[in-house]
């Protein structure tokens, strides 16, 4: 049975009278990937940003692999070996698509090994047409898979992502999918996505927030056609 | 970025060479060293505001601190080696500690630019009311608003009488000028200058990437005040006093007003800016017709509206422009092959 890489224990975010997330108590088991889903203001986005240590939550604990990171800066995270994708495309405009990635790929090892990773990410994510270019005159899709080489680089065991299908073309997306399920052969993966199409071709497992609660964790087919969720999600009466 | 190489270090030795021979033909030396101070301190400002993102509206403290630390210093010491050294260490120790309580303290970059400009005003202030007998460092006294004249200026490192000025002071700030020049170089080509650019560009970026980007602005901010302060010590050779005007508001808006016309983001921007507009500011300063402060003025508001990257971008434009019509002539087989390199 695989280990559990990702945990947490009655997770709480307050922003004075408003409860963003609200115990919420959640695993995650290792090479897994889910999907977290639910309408806005549910809550998926405070939650992913105390994961990432974007957010310090005002009660509970987040533990991974072990160790509770719960007041953990984001950078100690991230050099724990967590991939982190914010939901507004996070990259450096003004170098190269070569230099984000050998920067995010320099942090966990040499320099020359990093140039030997840099040149394996752009090849396996398709990037070398674009691989000199400026990052801030790209296209949003060719931005969004800068950021996932970005991402992968790091050879991380947890990749957050937070709506990486977001203002993409479908052409892009089919090639998100498979950069997606390419990541799970190593790592667990964690998808905050609004789009059902792409959460139904990538993901198994979902997690539906609802109000700063976890309303549902089941198989993709059983929470999409079950009613409360239906209602809640999708505003449809069950 | 290009990479440093040996041969492109020796076609810029050379050039120095050149251009530190010719420059006395056309200025006195007394004020080109004055315009090389000025570039140094500019490069400083150049390194962290436009390499780290860091606007500093207090560089002035560290070039002040610099050139005090290295007065008090010569008079305790009766020598100038170590007070360079001391003069170095003084400002960057300041500003690794006033760094640290701002990048740590989480301040945005504009309580940075206000506390940073808040600093240079206690100096300002402080440093104009220390007249009393009572403010005294080992056997220098800080002077108030009269300043501290009368110590020893650079000379040969262990031979005390054979002091460095004039023409020699030229070459030497030349010379320490190029060498600062080639570490801003090195440190920028390095990992933690790529780091600082990127922390430039993207915070939090940076930091999700597992940068601890409070740390390596902190490290930055530090080697921008040991240069500022490098360069204070050489103005406090060059004016054989120093007075609390070092630490004045003109000074510090002065600096910014330079590597804005110079081109922020670049290395030799800054420095192009300081040494032209001081050299202007200088000549201006011969006349009576018109207040030099409002031509400064006046240019930065050009500068901005019609040149808002700054004089060495914009050249380097043109520069491209150019090349690139010609290569545009030649056959395609000798523009393939030029992919930058990486690594």
């Amino acid at each position: 049975m695989a280990e559990t890489v990702l945990e947490t224990v009655n997770l709480t975010m307050r922003f004075g009278g408003v409860t963003a997330c609200d115990n919420v108590d959640f695993s995650l088991k290792a090479r897994e990937l889910r999907c977290l889903i639910g309408p806005n203001g549910a809550g998926k986005t405070t939650f992913f940003k105390c994961l990432t240590g974007l957010l310090t939550p005002t009660e509970g604990q987040v533990i991974m692999r072990g160790e509770e990171t719960t007041n953990w800066d984001t950078h100690v995270i991230a050099s724990e070996g967590v991939g982190i994708k914010t939901q507004v495309p996070n990259v450096l405009d003004g170098v190269s698509v070569q230099e984000n990635i050998w920067l995010a790929a320099r942090r966990f090892c040499s320099s020359a090994d990093a140039s030997r990773k840099t040149e394996e990410v752009i090849d396996r994510l398709s990037l070398s047409t674009i691989a000199t270019s400026e990052v801030g005159r790209l296209a949003h899709g060719e931005r969004q898979r800068v950021e996932l080489g970005i991402v992968a680089a790091g050879d991380p065991w947890l990749v957050l992502l937070d709506e990486p299908a977001a203002g993409m073309t479908s052409d892009d997306v089919e090639q998100m999918i498979e950069i997606i399920h390419d990541m799970t052969k190593t790592a667990a993966v964690i998808i905050v996505e609004h789009d059902m199409q792409f959460i139904r071709s990538v993901a198994t497992e979902v997690t539906v927030f609802h109000q700063g609660r976890i309303l549902m964790e089941d198989h993709v087919d059983t929470v999409m056609s079950d009613p409360t969720v239906r209602n809640v999600y999708l505003g449809k009466k069950a | 970025m290009r990479e440093i190489t040996l041969q492109r270090f020796a076609i810029a030795l050379v050039i120095a060479g050149i251009v530190m021979t010719l420059l006395p033909l056309m200025v006195g030396t007394y004020t080109l060293t004055l315009l090389l101070v000025y570039g140094m301190l500019a490069m400083s400002l150049g390194l962290i505001w436009g390499f780290g993102g860091i606007l500093c509206f207090g560089q002035a403290a560290f070039f002040g601190l610099g050139a005090y630390a290295y007065a008090i210093a010569a008079i305790n010491f009766g020598e100038s080696t170590v007070p360079m050294i001391i003069a170095v260490l003084v400002p960057a120790a300041f500003a690794a500690v006033l760094g640290g309580m701002m990048f740590y303290g989480r301040l945005g970059d504009v309580y940075l630019g206000v506390i940073t400009l808040v600093v240079t005003l206690i100096f300002f202030k402080f440093m104009n009311s220390t007249a009393g007998p009572e403010y005294v460092i080992g056997t220098a006294r800080l002077g108030g608003f009269n300043g501290i004249p009368g110590y020893q200026t650079l000379n040969v490192p262990g031979l005390p009488e054979q002091y460095i000025y004039g023409d020699s002071l030229y070459y030497v700030t030349f010379i320490a000028l190029f060498v600062v020049y080639w570490l801003v170089n090195w440190v920028l080509q390095s990992p933690f200058g790529r780091v600082a650019v990127a922390i430039r560009e993207n915070e939090q970026r940076a930091s999700l990437m597992g940068y601890d980007i409070r740390a390596r602005k902190t490290v930055l901010f530090a080697v921008g005040g040991a240069i500022a302060g490098l360069a204070g010590a050489f103005y406090a050779n060059w004016a054989e006093i120093v007075t609390p005007g070092l630490f004045s508001l003109g000074q510090s808006a002065e600096i910014i007003i330079w590597c804005i016309v110079g081109g922020l983001g670049t290395r030799l921007g800054p420095i192009l800016g300081a040494a032209g507009l001081a050299y202007l500011k200088f000549k201006l300063g011969q006349q009576m017709l018109i207040d030099n402060a409002v031509i400064t003025g006046i240019i930065l508001v050009l500068f901005v509206l019609f040149l808002p990257k700054g004089l060495v971008p914009a050249i380097e434009k043109i520069w491209r422009l150019s090349v690139g019509r010609k290569r545009g002539r030649r056959p395609a087989r000798s523009r393939r092959g030029r992919a930058a390199s990486h690594g």
